[in-house]
């Protein structure tokens, strides 16, 4: 099948040169990055965390997201999605892909990566998480290729497929709870020590993950002869819609409980993001802007006239994933570390070099994201000629 | 091939295909050119010879040492074999306790087979008599092409050199 | 990046080196002694369970700051605020970002936020606490790292080891006190000198204070209790003989942060 990727129009291979090219200067920053330390982003000794591990959080809600097509057509049976489950399960590979690449480009120490199996630690839940995202990278590919190739030669797919399929479910579910985990089990940091962080993380997934799948089926509608279907693109809508509606309750739930307990150490974060503190106000406006904008997007997704318009339909996806991505990547991170254990205010800022590699992942990403959709594409005109 | 498929499977007759290599000399040439890069260290390398390096033991300090204090931690043909693998032991006792077995501060006295004993340290042992790194460390490590990054930390100077300075 | 090379020649030796050129080259050269073994350094000081009480009322703010500079200089500590030559002056800004400290002052609301009341004792309210890793009993440091690089040793302290460490900074957002540092960029020239008792770091490690375990093996104090004209003392906590006991029959005592459950062994008089 991967001959399939390797012939295409003048524009595919443009695309992909573009991608290639981004991928190439991240690259060589990296090696900067390598070469200096990661200093050259805009981390500190209290900020530690920043944009790389923004990005390796939002990812993993895409990844997970692909659950969201494949648990109605394998658990309820719902036939529609049977043309959208592998656009689903190939943005999972191409978004765990890049979760990976964002922890490796994190690290201090990359060249000592393999300790975290050469050492063993079960009581860390970064051990855990590796051990399901490259589960949940391998289970997609798996299943992803064989249900094409099955459905390329008109054979039905293995039963060994569907019981992977069936994994995968729970699977998905897990990745975002571990990586939640990775946050919500802190005893110092008051912003993440909350049990709804998990169901935050799995309900901003459903909005952002079906949202980034919308947009993409149009793309696909718009540019080759595939069309995902109008049935499917309106399934996922409702599942944004509810999705975003849940995902501002839960923020709710958490503003109750940390305003109307008074816990010092966990409204500080919150007057932070939302206020400013000690006169830092760095991240304010994107805040109030992702809170209202997802707010908006939810309440104006339930009026069917606009959801099912397919502009405005794509206008209010685009809103939900800048939403979500503001939420997710801005504001947890620098949350959560602002202010510090001694109550001081540093903030952070992402630097240039440490966009710039940012954006290459995100290239490298879409690179293998394209490369898989042209296959799949390639292959369901095929079969439908 | 890959649709190719029929009900006996594995030991059905292939259908006859008439054999044939297409692009052969884009093919061809495209092989060429990858085992020349692949091969390009071989070849800049080729009919020169690297002499073995022979380490100098010359240092004020080993000069100064009684001719039968004149000896390593270890007799000097297992040191050339095992050094490495003895550091990083040395290492993992001092920091790590052997896993926690010992209720002590760390064991950092390194005890020779002929009874006597050393501090296990890299730099106020080792580099103590050794104190010509780029002579004796590098000369070797250069030669198999191989980069320890102990002195990315360790420093070259022990505690008694930098006395005397 | 030739450590990858060295680990891999490293792995695809180490059962050579081990099953041959190890334990059977001892035996050969030795015989009847079945292998040259590291044994605790005679002298060296031991305890069930080190902890630090620091009696804030001697210890004046001068004899703070040499504390902390004692222990930076002994630990080769970068200075990246004053660093050693003009040519290296950051902006400050960055300077603050590199920032390494294993022990350093903070005031009384930072060291212990959510603790002071609006009217308190002008004297501790402008009191310099000397603030560094708590080596909890129950450290969520070393729950959270993944390579175990980080790990409590049967004494109680949480030992750092640099050799292994891969940077993920996990122990950093575990840590509730902030008591750890990373190395941001190459620290070794804004060390001031090279004390030769301690290595440097390379970059992108994590590294924090170790309760001077170098020093408790050659049988010495820490740098700090040393430096703190008997301000700081250091014992054992199962030893009840021990003076560390005894300051905590005769004061009363309080800790950081003891709310969260780490069990934090470092103790203040105030």
């Amino acid at each position: 099948m991967l001959e399939k990727a390797l012939v295409g129009t003048k524009r595919y291979y443009g695309l992909l040169a573009i991608l290639a090219g981004l991928f190439a200067l991240g690259f060589l920053f990296y090696l900067k990055q390598l070469n200096f330390g990661l200093g050259i982003t805009g981390l500190s000794r209290d900020v530690s965390w920043g944009f790389y591990v923004a990005q390796f959080t939002y990812l993993v809600g895409v990844a997970a997201s692909a659950v969201m097509v494949v648990l109605p057509y394998y658990l309820h049976n719902y036939k529609a999605f049977g043309r959208v489950t592998i656009l689903g399960e190939f943005l999972a590979v191409a978004a765990v892909t890049m979760c990976i690449t964002f922890i490796t480009v994190d690290l201090g120490r990359p060249d000592r990566i393999l300790n975290v199996l050469k050492y063993p630690t079960p009581g860390s839940v970064l051990f855990w998480d590796m051990i399901v995202l490259n589960g949940y990278l391998l289970l997609n590919i798996v299943i992803g290729w064989n249900v094409l190739e099955c459905e390329r030669h008109s054979v039905a797919p293995p039963k060994w497929i569907k019981v992977l399929s069936y994994v995968s479910i729970p699977w998905a579910v897990s990745i975002h709870t571990v990586t939640a985990f990775l946050y919500a089990g802190l005893p110092g940091r008051g912003y993440w020590l909350t049990a709804i962080m998990a169901p935050r993380f799995l309900s901003s997934a459903f909005a952002a993950g079906p949202s980034l799948l919308i947009l993409l089926c149009l793309l696909v509608r718009k540019y080759s002869k595939f069309d995902p279907g109008k049935e499917q693109i309106q399934t996922l809508a409702k599942i944004v819609t509810y999705a975003t509606l849940i995902n501002v309750f839960f923020f709710m739930c958490e503003v109750f409980t940390v305003f109307y307990s008074q816990l010092p150490d966990h409204m500080a974060h919150f007057q932070y993001l939302f206020v400013g503190l000690d006169g830092k106000t760095q991240l304010v406006p994107f805040m109030w802007f992702a809170l209202v904008g997802m707010t908006i997007a939810g309440l104006f997704l339930v009026n069917p006239k606009l959801r099912k318009n397919e502009t405005t339909l794509a206008a209010l996806c685009g809103l939900v994933i800048i939403t979500t991505y503001i939420d997710k990547g801005l504001g947890l991170i620098s949350g959560g570390f602002v202010p510090n254990p001694l109550e001081q205010v540093t903030e952070y800022w992402p630097t240039v070099p440490e966009a710039i590699i940012t954006l290459g992942v995100w290239a490298m990403g879409f690179l293998i994201l394209t490369v898989l959709y042209k296959i799949a594409v390639s292959i369901k005109e095929e079969v439908k000629s | 091939m890959a649709d190719y498929k029929n009900e006996f499977g594995f030991f059905a007759e292939r259908p006859k295909v008439e054999k044939k290599l297409f692009d052969r000399n884009k093919v061809i040439a495209g092989l060429v050119i990858f085992i020349v890069m692949i091969t390009i260290p071989l070849w800049q390398n080729l009919g020169k010879t690297v002499a073995a390096p022979a380490p100098s033991l010359d240092t004020p300090v080993i000069k100064q040492l009684a001719a039968k204090d004149k000896k390593c931690v270890m007799p000097t043909e297992w040191m050339r074999a095992n050094h490495m693998q003895m550091l990083v032991d040395w290492r993992d006792n001092v920091v790590r306790t052997k896993e926690q077995l010992v209720t002590t501060s760390r064991g950092r006295e390194f005890v020779a087979p002929d009874g006597k004993q050393y501090l296990a340290s890299l730099t106020n042992t080792c580099m103590e008599c050794h104190s010509n790194k780029v002579d004796f460390c590098d000369k070797c490590h250069n030669y198999v092409a191989a980069a320890p990054n102990c002195w990315g930390c360790h420093l070259e100077k022990g505690k008694k050199l930098a006395e005397a300075k | 990046m030739g450590i990858d090379r060295r680990e891999f020649i490293r792995i695809a030796g180490l059962s050579t080196l081990l099953g041959l050129g190890g334990t059977g080259a001892f035996e050969l050269l030795a015989p009847g002694r079945v292998e040259a073994e590291i044994i605790p350094a005679l002298g060296s000081l031991k305890a069930k369970r080190w902890v630090m009480v620091i009696n804030q009322k001697e210890l004046d703010d001068n004899t703070a700051q040499q504390c902390a500079a004692a222990c930076h200089r002994v630990h080769n500590v970068p200075d990246f605020l004053n660093p050693p030559d003009a040519k290296l002056k950051l902006n400050p800004a960055v300077a603050h970002r590199y920032q390494v400290k294993w022990l350093w002052t903070e005031h009384f609301h930072n060291a212990f936020p959510g603790d002071a009341p609006a009217h308190m004792a002008e004297k501790v309210e402008h009191m310099n606490f000397l603030v560094l890793c708590n080596h909890c009993q129950n450290p969520p440091c070393v729950r959270v790292c993944p390579t175990k690089a980080t790990f409590q040793r049967d004494d109680g302290i949480v030992m750092m080891d640099m050799h292994r460490c891969i940077g993920c900074r996990f122990c950093m957002a575990g840590c509730p006190y902030g008591s750890r540092s990373f190395n941001w960029r190459d620290p070794r020239p804004y060390v001031k000198e090279n004390y030769p008792g301690y290595p440097t770091r390379e970059i992108g490690v994590v590294e924090k204070c170790t309760f001077c375990a170098e020093r408790l093996a050659q049988g010495l104090q820490p740098a700090c209790v040393e430096t703190s004209r008997g301000a700081i003392v250091f014992g054992d906590l199962e030893d009840e003989k021990s003076e560390v006991r005894e300051y905590l029959r005769k004061y009363f005592t309080i800790r950081r942060k003891a709310h969260l459950g780490t069990n934090p062994q470092v103790y203040y008089i105030v």
